[in-house]
């Protein structure tokens, strides 16, 4: 089973690299883009696991202690098919 | 004085350690490996700038869970004192023993440059040898030196009078302008500048050396 963890910069913490990203797209021409967040995606393929609900639990356990920094992160787990 | 510097995988820094500790102020120093948790009778310990474990993940991330973080993490919570230079004060927050966290520069750029520090509280076994408000020339070299925490963890920082040095002239865009930090027990310190590459007049500035003998004076006192 995977499970899709992912993390990105809390709303309130500065993102200076989705910064940089929003400012080359405006510059390529994309006036419309008012601002980009960057992230990271992890995909963790689970082995034993019973169930959807325990793989979630396990997902939402890793990312909490380990994937994302809860100071400046927040995550979203998701159970892949 | 005894210090025991903390080698993990990546570190690079570790060697500056030594040498500082050693060499520029006569005092006994070794190498402490990630994954031993002795600590080899260190009187204080000392976590070293770097990539530690590549800084996959985030910086600090992974070193946290070393077996030596766990005998460091005893130490702290005894009273020992324990600093943590740049990488290492990535680490000591990612394991807890420092509040808050370090992201990207603002201006997105690694900086390597001496910078202006203002020591921001004498009360510590690190800055007892300063005068509130000192200038310190030191300098830096990060790319993940932004510092930044709650409003609420800013706030008490310095209300409790935690806040160790503050930029002078804020190049990473650092909440409150603040360089380094102490825990709540004052004896852990973790700071993004280099102190150790400024104990040898052959690099410039020797201010780095006042952070030691701070130290040094302070352990002399207890140890008597």
């Amino acid at each position: 089973m995977t499970v899709r963890v992912y993390v990105f910069p809390k709303a309130t913490v500065l993102d200076p690299q989705g910064q940089a990203v929003r400012n080359a797209l405006v510059s390529q021409g994309h006036q419309s883009v008012a601002q980009v967040r960057q992230g990271k995606v992890f995909d963790l393929q689970l082995e034993g696991v019973a169930d959807a609900a325990a793989a979630r639990a396990e997902g939402e356990q890793i990312a909490h202690d380990v994937l994302a920094n809860p100071v400046i992160e927040s995550y979203r787990v998701e159970v892949l098919a | 004085m005894k210090f025991g510097v903390v080698v993990f995988p990546g570190s690079n820094c570790d060697h500056d350690a030594w040498y500082a500790t050693t060499q520029n102020l006569g005092q006994q120093a070794e190498f402490l490996w990630h994954h031993s948790e002795d600590l080899k009778g260190a009187d204080a310990i000392i976590l070293p700038g770097g990539f530690s474990y590549g800084d996959y993940l985030r910086c600090g991330a992974i070193a946290r869970f070393s077996p030596i973080m766990n005998a460091v993490r005893r130490f702290a919570q005894e009273g020992g004192p324990v600093m943590g230079f740049c990488n290492g004060f990535q680490i000591l927050c990612e394991a807890g023993l420092l509040p808050g966290a370090l992201l990207r520069n603002a201006g997105m750029k690694f900086i390597c440059r001496p910078v202006e520090l203002e020591v921001g509280t004498t009360n510590s076994p690190f800055t007892n040898a300063l005068t509130s408000g000192q200038r310190l020339t030191v300098p830096i070299a990060h790319g993940e030196g932004c510092y930044q925490a709650e409003e609420s963890v800013l706030d008490q920082l310095e209300a409790e009078d935690r806040v160790a040095f503050r930029y002078v002239d804020n190049p990473n865009g650092s909440a409150r302008s603040i360089a380094g930090i102490l825990s709540a027990g004052r004896n852990v310190l973790g700071m993004m500048p280099h102190p150790e590459r400024a104990t040898d007049p052959l690099m410039g500035s020797t201010d780095g050396r006042l952070i030691f003998d701070s130290l040094i004076s302070a352990y002399a006192l207890t140890s008597k």
